[in-house]
């Protein structure tokens, strides 16, 4: 990829903040830098496309380490769980064979395991010897009548945003566009209800929580065309050009899709979250504002009167239990305010929040609505991660699976937020799994185990750094 | 001796390997207060912290050099030595790691020269060691790049000949290859010290991964392992004992630089293996074999009688790194089974010894495919291979790296006799609950006068 291209990535112009002056992306610092690559962003964007070949190009480390690491679910195909990579050997990088290794596995996949499309990774090394995969990939397509899209997500590219961003451009260049939805079926047409087709852009699915909101869009009348990219096909990536309102899902990770939906296809989008009975409600509202069908809005109202009643008793139990609980939240920054509009509704008291990643418009979001008291927390080491535990008084650190043990090692409940968490939170329903966690870890009689000091230790040597 | 076959196709399909630079990271885990500093992109160090999180379930201290676009066209020295030094200033490490991965290979990266660019421009870390090493994942396996690194620690902390063998009466090195788990190494230790002698294990992973709760709420390097200035101190041992095959041209180094005798072992499950290296104990310390260990012997051999009869002819795959690969297809071999698929994912030269006619480098796939071909009853593997046991419809048994989906296999014990016998069981309980397969099906004769026959019906349907 071009240095040009990735500078045009980079500048969202549908982020608020794009207005401001430019200093340009801080690199990252050498031995202090955490997080993924743009491969792991691109990775993560298009994985979930339950019916394609999923082939990452170059040698093990990108694979080996990754493969089979996400929480996403399908309800048909399983193709995308199955690890494939060309698995690059010394001999390939000296000889330049990459590229012949990478045709020849494309064959082998197609051969095997008849996928509706194959999607390439580049990599790293590739990368840096220059393997056209954009060349093999449009051979091999045309040799063996499979799609075969490359994504061009070099590690050293960039973060892994910059990764999301580019599997958006890979599915707009190459995929949306190039097939039409079929009519709606005349046996899944109600009287009195106008379909209406929408795309979720930036929805994973997560431990299947998607399906705690989808049937409510069959109720409404709502298709959703595509899914980017949890529960996805490929055929439906194909016609998302032709929805009448897309919603980007809680991150800004996918925006260029749905901007360059809009400037294309005049298709409006909004954002929004499935996180918390305020925001799901909020999520049909808008949908049924953008579409515009007074019939529409009448029939969200009432939904939302019936979800929200049979919630809030479902949930009036598990408040009691969590009513004041002080949450410190550190997502990494993207999905913050998403998350905390779910605790709110909870009863919990959020703290402070993680903000790392966080772009101007997410923080002004989290000000609306924590208001201007909330702290916000930019380092996520975790020395400083505990020290803002302590000094908030915190009970319970919510983030991302990698920082699980740095909570359990200072003896702190916490709860996993991140892709590769094993419970599904969306719409009405995942709150009451949501409420259960985070009860089920707060109320844990084994805090005051690991806290107390043998009988026979005069002193306890508790909360002391190491190497500090 | 098996038959090696070469990897025959373009795309590699549910993949057994794991990365040499992963591997080298492990083997420095395992030393006391240390950091691994990966030379590559960000994103090598992040997958490859993850990797072990969910493994082990614990933090991981695991750094990067963060290869941007620019320095990875134009240079990335002074990555290196920027990283460096960032860490030394930050955390103040008793050794920094510094594999480097198929990025800053292809690049052209001279490390152990960086090295001493960062030891002139920074004498205030001269103490500091700093353990180079060329681990680049287009070759090998974490097995490979674990041996690597060990070897690579040898060569920074002991640089020159010594001769004082014996100075330190009682200790013992002891090389642990990456095929054992902490839980093994913590049991070695035992055994070692159950003849008055005192072990130094390198890398101790026992001391630093075996998930123990400290005081310390957070670390920035390893909570546990070989004290770095007790490694100086192994030409002293009377004896260094070698565990794993693909520690052999690290101990090669060992023996070169010191002179302290070496016993080899390329695994210590099954009875033989456990034997020779419990006679090896009684020989190096002069003491005889002590009653408990007499007894956990006695054990093993009531475990295998009761064993035998669900193991006999027993079909097995396994998938895995050379020598675990090795040990389990000897253990279940002197046990009656037959090993019908054996993959590993790189080369190496124990393998020509695996008790198995043919093994294949390959991945999950080509198990899957042999698995299937030959009617294996059971797999032992890593947790990749969960899908793949699914499908053959037959028991899994997870040993490896990585096993993500299973609490607690980052320690459990499998070597000595001790290990070996709850291995025995839990592969005949495997085999045990497949029971039935072998039966007869029911037969209801067209004479039958028994109309209206159901099993027994649970109780809690009527309630």
């Amino acid at each position: 990829m071009q240095a040009k291209d990735i500078a045009a990535l980079l500048n969202e112009p549908a982020c608020t903040h794009n207005t401001k002056s430019k200093s340009g992306c801080a690199r990252p610092k050498p031995g202090a830098t955490a997080g993924g690559c743009s491969f792991d962003g691109a990775q993560i964007a298009l994985l979930p496309i339950a019916d394609v070949a999923h082939i990452v190009h170059g040698p093990i480390a990108c694979a080996g380490s990754s493969w089979e690491g996400r929480g996403t679910r399908s309800s048909g195909p399983t193709l995308f769980r199955i690890g494939m990579t060309t698995d690059l050997t010394e001999q390939d990088v000296i000889m330049g064979r990459g590229e012949k290794r990478l045709y020849h596995a494309i064959k082998q996949a197609v051969e095997s395991y008849a996928p509706k499309a194959v999607f390439v990774y580049n990599t790293c090394v590739p990368a840096l010897i220059g393997d056209d995969i954009g060349q093999v990939c449009k051979t091999a397509a045309e040799k063996f009548g499979v799609p075969c899209i490359p994504v061009d997500c070099a590690g050293f590219y960039g973060t892994k945003n910059l990764g999301n961003r580019i599997a958006g451009e890979a599915m707009f260049k190459h995929v949306v566009g190039t097939a039409e939805p079929l009519p709606v079926s005349p046996e899944a047409q109600r009287p009195g209800i106008t379909v209406h087709d929408v795309n979720l852009i930036g929805e994973y699915n997560i431990a299947g929580e998607f399906w705690n909101v989808a049937p409510l869009f069959d109720e409404l009348g709502l298709r959703i065309l595509c899914t980017l990219s949890g529960d996805g096909r490929y055929r439906e990536v194909q016609t998302m050009h032709r929805a009448e309102a897309n919603m980007v899902v809680c991150a800004k990770a996918l925006l260029n899709v749905a901007r360059k939906l809009q400037t294309d296809y005049k298709t409006p989008y909004f954002e929004g979250s499935f996180y918390g009975v305020t925001d799901t409600s909020m999520a049909f509202r808008d949908f049924a504002k953008l579409l515009n069908d007074p019939s529409l809005s009448e029939r969200t109202e009432a939904m939302i009167v019936r979800e929200e009643a049979s919630i809030n008793v479902a949930l009036e139990p598990w408040r009691e239990k969590l009513r004041g609980k002080r949450v410190l939240l550190y997502t990494g920054g993207v999905k913050s305010w998403s998350i905390v509009s779910a605790l709110q509704d909870l009863g919990l008291e959020v703290v402070a929040t993680g903000t790392n990643k966080s772009t101007e418009e997410d923080k002004a979001r989290i000000r609306e609505i924590m208001g201007d008291k909330t702290r916000m927390i930019t380092d996520g080491s975790p020395k400083a991660l505990l020290g803002a535990v302590k000094e908030y008084q915190a009970d319970i650190l919510i983030a991302g699976g990698r920082n699980m043990y740095t909570a359990l090692k200072a003896r702190i409940p916490f709860l996993d937020i991140n892709q590769e968490r094993e419970f599904g939170y969306e719409g009405y329903s995942g709150m009451l799994e949501l409420a259960r966690q985070l009860a089920l870890t707060l109320q844990s009689p084994v805090w005051e185990a690991v806290r107390k000091p043998s009988p026979w230790a005069k002193t306890s040597g508790l909360g002391v750094e190491l190497g500090a | 001796m098996a038959e090696i076959l070469k990897r025959n196709k373009a795309l590699a399909v549910n993949p057994l390997k794991a990365s040499q630079p992963v591997g080298a990271s492990l083997a420095f885990l395992g030393i006391n207060r240390a950091i691994p500093m990966l030379h590559g992109s960000q994103g090598c160090t992040a997958f490859g912290k993850v990797f072990f999180v969910r493994h082990f379930r614990e933090p991981i201290p695991l750094q990067t050099t963060a290869m941007d676009q620019v320095s990875t066209v134009m240079n990335a020295d002074e990555n290196v030595i920027l990283g460096l030094k960032s860490i030394c200033e930050k955390s103040n490490p008793a050794l920094i790691g510094l594999p480097t991965t198929s990025l800053s290979e292809t690049q052209g990266t001279d490390i152990k020269r960086l090295v001493k660019e960062f030891y002139a421009a920074h004498p205030e870390f001269a103490h500091i060691p700093v353990v180079p090493v060329n681990t680049p994942d287009f070759s090998g396996c974490l097995e490979s790049g674990y041996a690597l690194a060990v070897k690579a620690i040898l060569e920074v902390m002991i640089p020159s000949v010594t001769s004082q063998v014996g100075k330190r009466k009682k200790q013992v090195n002891v090389l642990a290859a990456s095929m054992l788990t902490p839980g093994d190494v913590e049991h070695i230790k035992e055994l070692i010290e159950a003849f008055g002698l005192r072990p130094l294990v390198l890398p101790d992973l026992g001391d630093s991964l075996d998930g123990h709760l400290t005081p310390m709420d957070s670390s920035p390097v390893t909570i546990g392992g070989t004290p770095v200035l007790e490694i100086s101190s192994m030409g002293e041992s009377i004896a260094t004992l070698v565990l794993g095959n693909s520690l052999f041209e690290a101990a090669d180094y060992l023996k070169q630089q010191t002179g302290v005798p070496d016993f080899r072992f390329d695994s210590l499950m099954g009875l033989d293996a456990v034997d020779s290296f419990v006679a090896t104990l009684a020989e190096i310390s002069g003491k005889p074999v002590p009653e408990k260990i007499e007894r956990q012997r006695a054990q093993l051999q009531d475990a295998m009688m009761d064993a035998h009869f669900m193991l006999g002819f027993a079909r097995v795959a396994i998938a895995a790194d050379a020598d675990l690969l090795y040990s389990f297809a000897r253990l279940v071999t002197e046990m009656g089974c037959e090993v019908v698929a054996a993959v590993a994912p790189a080369r190496a030269n124990i393998l020509n010894d695996v008790a198995a006619a043919q093994v294949a480098i390959g991945d999950l796939e080509d198990l899957e495919i042999v698995a299937k071909r030959h009617g294996a009853q059971l797999i032992i593997s890593n947790s990749h291979a969960k899908e793949t046991a699914r499908r053959l419809g037959v028991p899994m048994l997870r040993a490896g790296f990585p096993q993500y989906d299973f609490v607690g296999g980052y320690q459990r014990l499998w070597v000595g006799y001790k290990g070996t016998r709850q291995a025995l069981f839990d592969l005949a309980n495997m085999m045990l609950e497949q029971h039935g397969q072998h039966e007869a099906e029911p037969h209801v004769s067209i004479y039958s006068q028994r109309t209206g026959e159901q099993r027994a019906p649970s109780a809690a349907d009527r309630h």
